[in-house]
């Protein structure tokens, strides 16, 4: 029989979703440090002005094209990246049921948080 | 209707707590769950950035809490762990080939410790500007 050869595979979106989690690593590794340096200790502690942080300042730059597109990218793409490793570790720990559906979850979650902010960026612009 | 029963091999809850490697694994996983909480928090930040002055200053006041500066803490540490373990792995994801010639890992692993460096200053720089 010659119709072996005629298997169909289906694509995967694994490619996709591999992409968002190498990038979302890549900034996770080298900003998300100094990011929850300063703003989660350094201006909480006063140990830096939280006059650089202030509202007019904020508000500035995330109205601004440029500024919009570095907060969005800055807020949720590390999400990208731990909600890929999240789901992974729902297998490590043994939860077995409903794979597919931890994974509308996850990436489920990861977009929703995507569009909240990025509708608020939009709104505010 | 099968009636066929495969086995299936127990996994214990803390497998991953007898060996030392599998735990340092599940760190550097777990490290996910506080960077997440962390983009909620900056994600809460947009909303109430988009809420006016008021709201905003009410989200940056929330941050001087001593429970919430334990948990950037934590989270900090846990956020360094992932930098250390990516970068170590960097060697296996990236092949660079100079004049024939494997660049050793030590190298590469070196020069995104200096640009790690370079972002951090460039950063809190920036920050203040």
């Amino acid at each position: 029989m010659s119709n072996t050869t005629d298997k169909t595979y289906i694509r995967s979106h694994e490619p996709i979703f591999w992409g968002l989690f190498g990038a979302g690593g890549m900034l996770t590794a080298f900003l998300t440090p100094v990011m929850i340096l300063i703003t989660g200790i350094l201006i909480p502690l006063g140990l830096m002005d939280s006059g650089n942080l202030s509202y007019e300042k904020v508000y500035q730059f995330s109205t601004s094209w440029y500024g919009a597109a570095i907060v969005l990218v800055l807020v949720a793409l590390p999400l990208w990246h731990t909600l890929h490793r999240i789901y992974h570790a729902l297998h490590d720990i043994g939860i077995k049921r409903g794979r597919d559906l931890q994974q509308v979850f996850c990436y489920g979650f990861a977009f929703a948080v995507s569009v909240f902010v990025f509708t608020l960026l939009l709104q505010m612009f | 209707m099968t009636k066929r029963k495969p086995y299936e091999q127990p996994l214990p809850m803390d497998w991953w707590l007898k060996n030392a490697f599998y735990t340092k694994y599940m760190i550097r996983e777990g490290s996910s769950i506080l960077i997440t909480l962390y983009s909620l928090t900056l994600a809460w930040g947009v909303f109430r950035l988009s809420q006016g002055e008021a709201a905003f200053d009410a989200w940056m006041a929330a941050l001087q809490n001593p429970f919430s500066i334990i948990l950037h803490l934590i989270a900090l540490a846990l956020a360094l762990y992932h930098t250390i373990t990516w970068f170590s792995l960097a060697p296996k994801a990236m092949a660079l080939w100079i004049k024939g010639k494997r660049l050793q890992d030590k190298v590469i692993i070196a020069g995104h410790y200096c640009v790690f460096v370079a972002v951090t200053i460039f950063c809190l720089i920036i920050i203040t500007l």
